[in-house]
């Protein structure tokens, strides 16, 4: 299976490790990843916030990119930027004003027929966990995960159009296809603060903590993520006494797949891992004294 | 030439203030056709009706326009002022010069100019107009009533024993509606089955109330006075003329499936009656769940049957009757749980709507009225209940408010602390509605005397944690989050029409609004009323609406039925179409155009016709029509050619003395 790759801003940044692992382990689900040409930023938070129309253009030209290479998917691991190319998608099909306005802007002709998918979603409905399953190698037995969606990854559903808004359950789905134990839990699709860790510190700690402590409460012993900016907030904001990792979803594929460069992706977390995963992967760990 | 009289009204300052009256009559007063121009400060009243009745007879005037207010407002009363005075009222037309122009202009110049435009185009109109008898049509004195809830047996009943003949028809295979299915009502908390069965069994017993359960009207013909109406009788598999309601197949029966009465709390036989107190007190068979359907075996109902009633072949079987006129009582549902995931509704098995909350408390419900939760039978000690479950939400529900919930949530909240008095009771609320003699009342005695906590916000997730259910919400009050370890949580879920009322409008050809509830003719002055002529509305059919409310609706909706019955004749406006067959080529496009049903082509003369007494007067076929030959009468082109003129000619009215 051949899908254009939006790898987004994030994923060159904060979120290396989460490109690293997808990079990693799409291939060895076979899919084969072809990254968008010169693809930009999709513009969140910062364009959807002040500028209706530079928010559809920005993601509607990476979909231009990947419309001109002929691609018919176009995945992205990122919760944000999947919702901005989507959205940007959903105005596109639609066809109204706006299409117009963005085609314009962007300097493109939309024919349709292209398909906008979250990673999520596309290891879970075009993969299926049936094939993950039979890959897996080092199943993730016992682990107690708590799957956490955020507020933005199956959502808006029309927008979003996959899994259920509330009820979600395509990542505990894919981390049961590896062996782990994915909890019934609270907070799987309450918002971590999102971008107010910049500037409004306190009202993410407190969205935090709240988060952590259902996780724990449920008996989890990490938490699985497929957004960026969920990954840092709930490292980077938590109290000090919760010691849970934070992980990629991709990550602890790669891990159940046997990939070889895990602990390379563990180091760059700011919650040691090691105490969670050394049992299925002894020494593993992050990076210590910076 | 006719003699044209003119009137001009003021109202009040309504149009005198922006319309010139006095340069409007001198102006009118020099076209040709008028013959007397009179104006008065409100036309419409008494005295200005008696002006105009004295002008008709004195001034020998055999045409009249009143300039006035909308056609809507006052049509009838002019008409009938004139009749008096000896001029067909069809011979009087209303110029609307107030709100399609003084309402609606500031410039008194302009304002004027366009009053006079208006008033010359009916000038013209009127001088043409013919002399008119209204249609005479017989009306056939029985009633259909749809649905057989408390609103349409109310109905059924006061129609009845004014001593017209009523078919009530059910799609259930029982009557009395969801008030069957609740345990008491606010604000009395009297037992909703002591007031309802009383009414259930006066409707089997009323000699002139012809009962038809199980069925569905299919389709709807004719016009008020003369409905004919298919109804499709849905089959049983019992013939219940012969069965004696014995219920020895509902003992034998090995198939139990959950209970759509009991809202799935509750299981039942594949044969089985609904409930104790069902009339008819009969067994049905749910095909869907019996064995014999499904698997091809089994007949135990057939072999127990003492009187070998039950019958696997019956099919449906179409019936045809004739009406007069149609109350629609249609009903309502709720709000598909599937849409409101948040709340793990159809997920978590004691998170239950206000339905079921009404079968766990009534005495025949499956836990013969024990408040005991859904899951593990337990007696919950912290019941939550939300309100505005699906209403009052633009985003995922709908936008009106259901009206009975803030009452009956209230109603379970105290009901459930009468039972469980060791409990606590919590009500999520956005406000309290209590509308309503003795309601405010009743929501007070459930805050201060039975001690349930209103909690004003909303709940944002429910989901379960160990044996309880999790709730968290907002007390916008206090300010603070609010979290809630409950065992129960019932929904004040929206109310929604009925599923079938939006094929049944269709057949009826009856309007509904964007929700799926009936319109009504006018939402103040005619609110029982359809648009259609002979059909009427009740009940949630039309609106949410408690019981009083329902019952209420239904009296005013009898008696629109029985002023109908009140005469032999009906009266029908005729100002229909007219067809002139010399030139009709049928074509047929006014068939198609029609939609009333009310042109057809005469299979032997190759001609259009008009079903007169079908026709609307809409106009629709007169526009369609290629050559003409379709004319509506007071409406013809000339007609209308000649207002247009008046329109489109010269400004200043030169010209126009002829």
């Amino acid at each position: 299976m051949k899908v254009a790759y939006f790898p987004g801003c994030s994923l060159h940044s904060t979120a290396r490790e989460y490109d690293q692992s997808v990079r990693a382990v799409a291939p060895a689900l076979g899919v084969q990843l072809i990254t968008v040409e010169d693809w930009n930023c999709c513009g969140a938070t910062s364009a959807h916030s002040l500028d209706p129309v530079l928010s559809l253009a920005l993601p509607a030209r990476n979909l231009a990119r990947a419309q001109a290479a002929g691609h018919q998917v176009v995945v992205a691991p990122c919760a944000a930027c999947f919702n901005r190319l989507k959205t940007a998608l959903c105005q596109l099909e639609e066809g109204g004003e706006a299409a117009q306005t963005i085609q314009k802007v962007v300097g493109f002709r939309f024919h349709g027929g292209l398909q906008v998918k979250s990673l999520v979603q596309l290891f879970w409905e075009d993969v299926g966990v049936g094939a993950i399953r039979r890959r897996v190698c080092r199943p993730l037995e016992g682990l107690r995960v708590a799957c956490y969606y955020g507020c933005l990854l199956v959502r808006p559903p029309e927008v979003a159009a996959f899994d259920d808004p509330e009820h979600p359950r395509a990542m505990d789905d894919l981390m049961a296809a590896i062996g782990a134990e994915p909890t019934s839990w609270a907070a799987a699709t309450e918002c971590c603060g999102a971008s107010l860790s910049l500037v409004r510190g306190q009202v993410v700690e407190r969205l935090v903590s709240t988060i952590l402590a259902w996780a724990q409460r449920a008996g989890a012993e990490a938490v699985v993520t497929a957004c960026p900016l969920c990954q840092s907030n709930l490292e980077m904001r938590r109290p000090a006494h919760i010691k849970m990792p934070i992980f990629y979803f991709t990550e602890l594929m790669g891990l159940a797949l046997g990939l070889p460069d895990v602990k390379r992706w563990m180091r760059a977390h700011l919650v040691d891992p090691a105490p969670v995963l050394s049992r299925f992967y002894p020494g593993v760990g992050a990076r210590r004294g910076g | 030439m006719k003699r044209v009289g003119v009137f001009v009204c003021w109202c009040g300052r309504n149009i005198a203030e922006t319309v010139d009256i006095e340069a409007l009559c001198r102006q009118l007063g020099r076209d040709a056709p008028v013959a007397w121009v009179e104006d008065y400060k409100y036309m419409c009243s008494e005295p200005g009706q008696q002006l105009m009745k004295k002008a008709i007879a004195e001034q020998h005037l055999d045409a009249v326009v009143v300039a006035a207010c909308s056609p809507n407002m006052h049509e009838v009363t002019f008409r009938l002022a004139a009749e008096a005075a000896g001029l067909n009222p069809y011979r009087l037309e209303i110029a609307n010069i107030r709100e399609q122009c003084s309402w609606v202009h500031r410039d008194r110049d302009q304002a004027t100019a366009k009053a006079l435009d208006i008033v010359r185009s009916m000038v013209e109109k009127v001088a043409r107009d013919e002399e008119l008898q209204p249609l005479r049509v017989p009306v056939t004195k029985r009633a259909l009533v749809i649905g057989a809830g408390i609103s349409g047996m109310q109905a059924a009943l006061e129609i009845a024993d004014a001593g017209h003949e009523v078919l009530l028809v059910e799609r259930q295979t029982y009557i009395g509606g969801h008030m069957a299915q609740l345990s008491e009502t606010f604000p009395t908390l009297d037992c909703a089955s002591c007031i309802l069965t009383p009414r259930t069994a006066e409707v089997a017993r009323h000699p002139r109330i012809k009962l038809m359960v199980a069925s569905e009207v299919i389709e709807v013909g004719g016009y008020v006075g003369n409905f004919v109406v298919r109804i499709r009788q849905n089959p049983t598999y019992v013939d219940w003329s012969t069965c004696t309601g014995c219920m020895e197949c509902v003992e034998k029966c090995p198939r139990q499936v959950p209970s759509r009465f009991e809202r799935g709390l509750g299981t039942r036989k594949a044969i089985s009656v609904a409930f104790p107190q069902a009339v008819p007190y009969r067994p049905s068979i749910d095909a869907e769940a019996c064995l014999y359907f499904t698997k091809g075996r089994c007949g135990i109902c057939q072999k127990t049957c003492p009187v070998g009633a039950v019958d696997y072949e019956q099919k449906p079987v179409i019936h045809e009757e004739k009406v007069g006129a149609i109350v629609v009582a249609t009903g309502y549902e709720l709000f598909p749980k599937a849409r409101i995931g948040e709340y793990g509704y159809g997920k978590y098995p004691d998170v239950i709507d206000g339905l079921e909350f009404e079968r766990l408390n009534s005495a025949s419900g499956p836990t013969s009225g024990r408040i005991q939760r859904p899951s593990d039978g337990k007696v919950p000690k912290e019941v939550v209940f939300i309100q505005c479950v699906g209403s009052r939400d633009q985003e995922k529900g709908v936008p009106y408010c259901s009206k009975i919930c803030c009452m009956y949530t209230a109603k379970h909240a105290m009901l459930y602390k009468h039972k469980v008095p060791d409990g606590q009771a919590y009500v999520f609320y956005m406000d309290v509605r209590a509308g309503g003699k003795g309601y405010e009342e009743f929501i007070q005695r459930a805050v201060e005397e039975d001690g349930v906590l209103y909690l004003r916000g909303r709940v944002s997730r429910i989901f379960p944690e160990g044996s309880k259910l999790m709730v968290w919400g907002v007390d916008t009050i206090s300010g603070e989050k609010v979290e809630i370890a409950a065992d129960l949580v019932v929904l004040a879920m929206a109310m929604v029409p009925s599923p079938t009322a939006r094929d049944l409008a269709r057949v009826l050809k009856v309007s509904i609004d964007e929700h799926g509830f009936f319109s009504e003719a006018h939402p103040k002055l005619r609110p029982v009323e359809s648009l259609s002529r002979g059909i009427y509305l009740t009940g949630c059919a039309q609106a949410p609406k408690d019981i009083p409310e329902a019952v209420a609706q239904a009296g005013s909706a009898a008696s629109k039925v029985l002023a109908l019955f009140s005469s032999d004749e009906l009266l029908h406006p005729p100002t229909v179409v007219r067809v002139d067959p010399e030139i009709c080529s049928g074509c047929g496009l006014c068939v198609k155009s029609c939609p009333y049903e009310a042109r057809q082509i005469d299979p032997v003369s190759k001609v259009a016709r008009v079903r007169e007494v079908l026709c609307q007067g809409c106009g629709a076929c007169a526009a369609a029509c290629p050559n003409g030959a379709t004319q509506h009468i007071n409406f013809t082109k000339e007609q209308l050619m000649s207002m247009i003129d008046t329109f489109t000619g010269p400004p200043d009215g030169a010209g126009r003395e002829r």
